[in-house]
């Protein structure tokens, strides 16, 4: 199975099993491993990548499922190596502790602001129902996004998706 | 785990779909792939070939005529939530289908898949069953209809057969002034529900019901249409003491199942009390000037 898709704003191909999901395709075949990979069974929201703009579970998609769509992943959140102001709000308010959940946190609710940059503390709460966190008790990650919605409602909001 | 090793096929047409599943016994269809991928990485499933229906164009939309409310198989909850004129349409669909799973989920799970998939405790074939809806299965003969009751066999059985797929359903039309209310009882919001009741019916001049539907989720093999405590509330006047005595019967209705979350009497305790909470929220809807979900952004 060959295809191509788009990566961070760049063309990638991929040649593999077809049964192989997108989150393992970015890490083990395009050497992306910022996404992570938790449950492996769509409960635990930390392979969380963003497709045609979309938040979705990259463990519970084939990568041939990508083919031809755009795929952002942490990894392209940000220009260089300056943090996004997502990524400054969440070292603004400690969001992270061991960094596991990060990356999926931060794709989910990079796609939230994107679509809903007035999202509410309930509708971030709701969304990140889907993002298990085991050390931060969740407070500073909503604290940390309510914070960065400035940035998406001016246009700051960093590498777009 | 990892999937077991498998074919990939991503038919242009339902036509071509079909000859798919008739030529590789064990095919499975994959469309959003919320709920097969779970199985397939735990083994629970090991199809030798997925055929693809998720780029389907005419498998997606939604259709709102005077006969009833049309959805095509790949119409996802994300977008059923962002649709004023669905969820005006179909009151019932909307807040039911508001509690299906996560953000993430949402964006890419479909209203076939949820179907096909018939998990008991889903919300989405609750909805089916509750409503009278109709499902269009497509087959090497051309297009049946099945009736929602008849469509779930059991947990994850349906009628569907190798060589069909479902490409729609179709919902009647949603009678003006009708009461109805829904609640389920999660763990998490969008975590799957320990059980959950609907209800709809109308009321006359006199304010007897009629026309009265009952639906539970998570509450056995199957979602359930609770017959006995339609024909109960049927031509009756809704008081608190019709509601308690119906109460009982509806836990009475129900066989739940025993599982790590909740044991089987927990469940017929929790779709009584379920069953007061929606005929309260049912009798007061008009008076609160509630006439549907909202619609998020």
């Amino acid at each position: 199975m060959a295809l191509q898709f788009t990566l961070n704003g760049k063309t990638v191909e991929f040649s593999g099993e077809a049964r192989t999901t997108l989150a393992d395709c970015l890490r083990h075949h395009l050497g992306q491993t910022g996404t992570h990979v938790g449950c492996e069974h769509g409960v635990c929201g930390a392979c969380t990548v963003i497709v045609d703009g979309e938040a979705v579970r990259s463990c519970l998609m084939l990568a041939v499922q990508a083919e031809g769509s755009h795929v952002t992943t942490v990894e392209g959140l940000s220009e260089g190596e300056d943090l996004s102001p997502l990524q400054a709000a969440f070292r603004k308010h400690h969001a992270l502790q061991c960094g596991f959940c990060t990356p999926g946190i931060l794709t989910t609710a990079h796609a939230l602001l994107t679509h809903e940059p007035d999202a509410d503390e309930e509708r971030i709460r709701h969304v990140l129902s889907g993002n298990i966190c085991r050390c931060t008790g969740y407070l500073p990650i909503i604290e940390a996004i309510l914070d960065a919605r400035a940035a998406y409602a001016d246009g700051r909001r960093g590498k777009p998706a | 785990m990892k999937l077991s090793r498998l074919e990939y096929a991503r038919p242009a047409s339902v036509a071509e779909a079909i000859e798919l599943l008739q030529g590789t016994e064990g095919a499975k269809i994959i469309a959003g792939g919320q709920s097969l991928m779970p199985v397939l990485a735990f083994r629970l499933a090991a199809p030798p070939l997925l055929v693809d229906i998720g780029r389907l164009e005419d498998l997606r939309g939604t259709e709102i005529t005077p006969v009833g409310t049309r959805l095509g198989a790949r119409v996802r909850w994300c977008e059923i939530e962002r649709d004023a004129a669905l969820r005006r349409a179909q009151p019932l669909l909307a807040a039911m289908t508001d509690h299906v799973a996560h953000y993430q989920v949402r964006n890419r799970g479909t209203v076939g898949g949820s179907l096909a998939h018939a998990d008991p405790a889903a919300e989405m074939p609750g909805v089916a069953v509750a409503c009278d809806a109709i499902m269009h299965v497509a087959g090497p003969a051309g297009i049946r209809d099945v009736k929602s009751e008849d469509f779930f066999e059991g947990p994850l059985q349906t009628v569907l057969a190798e060589d069909e797929l479902l490409v729609g359903l179709t919902l009647p039309p949603w009678p003006p002034g009708r009461r109805w209310a829904f609640e389920e009882f999660a763990l998490r919001r969008g975590d799957f529900a320990l059980a959950g009741v609907a209800v709809h019916y109308g009321r006359d001049a006199e304010g007897r019901a009629h026309g009265v539907r009952v639906g539970a989720i998570g509450a056995g093999e199957t979602p359930l249409r609770l017959h006995a405590v339609e024909a109960e509330l049927e031509g009756r006047k809704i008081g608190e003491a019709l509601i308690s005595s119906a109460a009982k019967l509806a836990a009475a209705s129900v066989d739940p199942m025993n599982d790590l979350h909740a044991d089987a009497e927990y469940r017929r305790a929790l779709v009584a009390t379920l069953f007061e909470r929606v005929m309260l929220r049912a009798e007061h809807r008009q008076e609160e000037g509630e006439n549907g979900p909202a619609v998020h952004p």
